[in-house]
C-alpha cells in the first residue's frame, strides 16, 4: 500500500498562560504507519495531540489534511475529518455497556431512537475482525480487566472510519500479556491502513510496533528516526538532550568556525 | 534495557497467538458459547441460571423492593384487613401520582448523579402560578396548567444553567432554589393564603376524575400486555434475524404473563372501587415515555454517559452542558406538574404546599425504588415502585391510625434500609468483579 502523508503539522505553537507548550512544532502522519511520539515528562506529548483532537486550538502554526490546509477548534471537526483519539483514561463509561460504549456520540438509530441490534451486530463483527475476545457485548464496562478494557477503548475508535488513530500510553499500566494484546491491535490498525500515532514511554513497545519516532523535547521536535535503523540509545538521548552536552556545543563550535 | 526489549518481544510474538484461543473459542465465523463468556444458554434454563447468578453476584435489581411491597402489604393486611381492600387501593393509586411525577424527575437528576433539592418549592411554585392565573386572573385553565408547567420547565432549567455553565454544585443552586421558590410560592399566594380549586376545573379532573367504566381499567390493562408482549417478541425476533442472542420464548411468556397478572388484578381491584383514576393513568403515561427516553433514545443514553463519566461523554462529542440544563428542566417541568396533582388533592394550591416532607418522600422514593445516588444506575420504573413503598406505609399507618412522628421514623428507616441494601449489593457486587 502507497504511503501518502496524511496529516502535517507545520509549525504548531501553543500557549498556556506563561507557559509555553509547544513551539513550532512539525509532524508528518502517513497512511499505513504508525508513528510513535516520545518525549520526557512535559515534553508537549499530550499537548501536541490534544491540539491534532481539537481538545486546545492551536496559537500559531498550521495543519494539513491530505494536502490541503484545515482547522481544528473543537474534537468535532477532528471527528469529522477522520482522526480518532483514544486517551489514556477517561475514555469509556463504565456504567455503561460494551454496545453503548463503542457508539458513544456516533449511535445507530432512527430518528432519535437508537437501534441497538444494528450497534450490537456491527459491534460483534468489529471485535471479531479486530480479534478482540471479550466476556459479552453486553456487560458494563466496568467489569472488563484493564487490557480489556483498552482494546474496547481502541475500537471505539474505529467505529466512526477514521484515517487517523491517535493513542495517547495505551499500555500504561497494563500487564505484560495485556500489553501484547494491545500492540497486536495496534499492529492490525496499520494493516487496515490507517494512520496511527501512538504515545508511549515505554521503548520497548515503540520497538515493537513503530515504523517511526517522533521525538520531543521541552515542547520542540528533537529529530525523527526511522525505527529499523535507529538504536535505541540515540532516541534515548534525543529525549533526554543527552547528545545536547558541553561536548557537542563545543564540536558544533568549532565546525561552525572551521565552515567559516 | 535492550534484554528487556527482546523480552518484550518474545512475549509480544508469542502471546497473541495463543491468547486468542485461550480466551475464547478460536476465530471463524462461529460463535460457539465459551465456558467463560457470560452469554446466557439458550433457553428457559439459561435464564434461571443466568437469574441465580446475578442475584449471587448482588445485582439484585428490584428484587428487594417487590419483597419489600410484599412484606408491607401482609404485615398491613394481618393488622388491619382493610388495607388491601378496593377502596384503600385505589386510594394509593391517585395518592402516588403527584409524588411519583416528582420523584420520576428525581430519578433523571440521580442518574446524572446530582440531586435537586428544589423539586417540593418547585411544586409549590407550580400550583400557586396555576390558581392565581387560573383563579384569580381567570386566564383559561389549560392554558393556566400549560404555563405552571412551563414555569417549572424554566426554574429547573436555570438550576441546570448554574449548574452545567456556572459551575456552582448542584447541592447548593437547587438549595437556594428551595428557599428562592419558597418564598416565591408564599408571595404569589398573596395575602389569602390558599386558592381553592374551582369545581370541574382541570386540576380538580386531575385527582378527582375516574373511568367508571370497567372497560377501561381492562382495556388499558389488555393494551399495555399486549404492547408489552410485542415489544418482546418483536425484539426477540429481530434479535434472531440479525443472528444475536435473544431472550427464550419461554422467557418472554413469564414475562407477559407476570404483567398480564399484575395488570388485569390491578384492574380488576380498581373496578370494584371508583373505576381506573385519571391521576393513575397519567402517572403511568409519564413513566412510560420518561422510560422510553431514557433507555431507547440517544438523548436517554447521553444522560447515562454524563452520569457515568462526563468527561468521557464530552470526549464522545456530546454537549453535557446540555444534557444537565435539559435534565434539571425535566426535573422541575414533572416537580411542577406533580404539584398540580397535590394541589388536586388537598383542594387547592396553598402556602406550604410542596413543604414538608414531600421533598424528602420525593428523594426518598427514587432512592428506595433502586437509583444509584452516585449517578448512571438506575430505571425509571424505580420511581413507581418506591413512591408504592412510602405511600403503602402511609396509608397502612394511617389506616391503624398512627400518628405522622411515626410514618417519619417509619419512612426513614425504609429509606435507610434501601441505601444499607443499596451499599451492600454494591459490595458484593464488586467482589463478584462487577459494579
Amino acid at each position: 500500500m502507497a504511503k501518502e502523508t496524511v496529516l502535517a503539522l507545520r509549525g504548531i505553537s501553543k500557549r498556556f498562560g506563561a507557559v509555553q507548550a509547544l513551539t513550532d512544532v512539525d509532524l508528518e502522519v502517513l497512511s499505513g504507519e504508525v508513528i510513535a511520539l516520545v518525549g520526557d515528562n512535559g515534553a508537549g506529548k499530550s499537548t501536541l495531540v490534544k491540539t491534532i483532537a481539537g481538545v486546545h486550538p492551536i496559537d500559531e502554526g498550521g495543519i494539513e489534511w491530505e494536502g490541503r490546509p484545515v482547522t481544528i477548534n473543537r474534537p468535532h471537526d477532528a471527528q469529522d475529518l477522520g482522526i480518532a483519539t483514544v486517551y489514556q483514561d477517561l475514555a469509556l463509561c463504565d456504567n455503561l455497556d460494551v454496545v453503548a460504549n463503542l457508539f458513544l456520540g456516533n449511535e445507530a438509530r432512527h430518528a432519535s431512537i437508537l437501534d441497538e441490534i444494528t450497534m450490537e451486530k456491527r459491534a460483534m463483527e468489529l471485535l471479531e475482525t479486530l480479534s478482540i475476545r471479550i466476556p459479552s457485548v453486553r456487560i458494563p464496562v466496568a467489569s472488563l480487566s484493564g487490557g480489556q478494557r483498552q482494546v474496547v477503548a481502541i475500537a471505539r475508535a474505529l467505529i466512526g472510519d477514521p484515517k487517523v488513530v491517535i493513542l495517547d500510553e495505551p499500555t500504561a499500566a497494563l500487564g505484560v500479556e495485556q500489553t501484547a494484546q494491545v500492540l497486536d491491535l495496534v499492529e492490525r490498525l496499520r494493516e487496515r491502513g490507517l494512520a496511527v500515532i501512538l504515545i508511549s514511554h515505554n521503548m520497548a513497545d515503540v520497538q515493537a510496533v513503530a515504523d517511526r519516532v517522533a521525538v520531543l523535547r521541552l515542547g520542540r521536535n528533537n529529530g525523527v528516526f526511522d525505527v529499523a535503523t535507529t538504536s535505541h540509545e540515540e532516541v534515548i538521548a534525543a529525549i533526554t538532550g543527552a547528545s545536547d552536552n558541553a561536548v557537542t556545543r563545543r564540536q558544533a563550535r568549532t565546525d561552525k568556525e572551521a565552515a567559516l | 534495557m535492550s534484554d528487556t526489549v527482546d523480552k518484550e518481544r518474545g512475549s509480544e510474538a508469542a502471546n497473541p497467538k495463543d491468547a486468542a484461543p485461550a480466551d475464547g473459542s478460536a476465530g471463524g465465523g462461529d460463535r460457539a458459547v465459551d465456558p467463560r463468556l457470560l452469554v446466557r444458554e439458550q433457553g428457559f434454563a439459561g435464564y434461571l441460571t443466568e437469574f441465580k447468578r446475578k442475584v449471587r453476584g448482588g445485582e439484585l435489581g428490584s428484587l428487594p423492593v417487590v419483597l419489600g411491597l410484599i412484606i408491607i402489604a401482609v404485615i398491613f393486611q394481618s393488622l388491619n384487613d382493610s388495607f388491601l381492600s378496593a377502596g384503600s387501593v385505589s386510594d394509593i393509586g391517585v395518592y402516588i401520582a403527584g409524588t411519583g411525577i416528582m420523584a420520576t424527575g428525581i430519578v433523571f437528576v440521580l442518574l446524572l448523579g446530582e440531586i435537586d433539592l428544589s423539586v417540593g418549592s418547585v411544586a409549590g411554585v407550580g400550583a400557586a402560578v396555576w390558581a392565581v392565573l387560573s383563579v384569580t386572573h381567570n386566564v383559561n385553565d389549560w392554558l393556566a396548567v400549560v404555563i405552571a408547567i412551563v414555569a417549572g420547565l424554566c426554574i429547573g432549567g436555570l438550576h441546570g444553567f448554574f449548574f452545567a455553565r456556572v459551575g456552582v454544585p448542584a447541592f447548593v443552586v437547587t438549595l437556594a432554589g428551595f428557599l428562592g421558590w419558597s418564598g416565591l410560592q408564599i408571595w404569589l399566594m398573596g395575602t389569602e393564603g390558599s386558592i381553592n380549586t374551582p369545581d370541574s376545573s382541570v386540576v380538580e379532573d386531575l385527582t378527582g376524575y375516574y373511568f367508571e367504566d370497567i372497560a377501561a381499567a381492562y382495556g388499558l390493562a389488555l393494551v399495555a400486555v399486549l404492547a408489552y408482549a410485542a415489544a418482546l417478541l418483536v425484539d426477540a425476533k429481530r434479535r434472531r434475524g440479525a443472528r444475536l442472542p435473544s431472550r427464550p420464548m419461554s422467557e418472554i411468556l413469564v414475562r407477559t404473563v407476570v404483567m398480564a397478572v399484575v395488570a388485569f388484578a390491578g384492574a380488576y381491584v380498581l373496578n370494584q372501587s371508583r373505576g381506573l383514576p385519571l391521576a393513575l393513568v397519567l402517572f403511568l403515561a409519564v413513566l412510560v415515555i420518561a422510560d422510553f427516553a431514557v433507555r431507547r433514545t440517544t438523548y436517554g443514553r447521553q444522560i447515562f454517559a454524563v452520569g457515568g463519566n462526563a468527561e468521557a461523554a464530552r470526549r464522545a462529542g456530546i454537549n453535557v452542558e446540555w444534557v444537565r440544563i435539559s435534565v434539571f428542566g425535566i426535573a422541575g417541568m414533572l416537580a411542577a406538574f406533580g404539584g398540580l396533582f397535590i394541589a388536586s388533592l388537598s383542594g387547592g394550591a396553598t402556602k406550604s404546599l410542596g413543604a414538608g416532607n414531600t421533598l424528602m418522600n420525593v428523594i426518598a422514593a427514587a432512592v428506595i425504588g433502586g437509583t444509584s445516588l452516585f449517578g448512571g444506575r438506575g430505571k425509571i420504573w424505580s420511581a413507581l415502585l418506591g413512591i408504592l413503598v412510602i405511600q403503602s406505609i402511609q396509608q397502612g399507618l394511617n389506616l391503624l391510625g398512627m400518628a405522622s412522628e411515626i410514618q417519619y421514623m417509619i419512612t426513614g428507616a425504609v429509606l435507610l434500609a434501601a441505601v444499607v441494601i443499596d451499599s451492600v449489593s454494591r459490595r458484593t457486587q464488586k467482589t463478584a468483579g462487577r459494579t
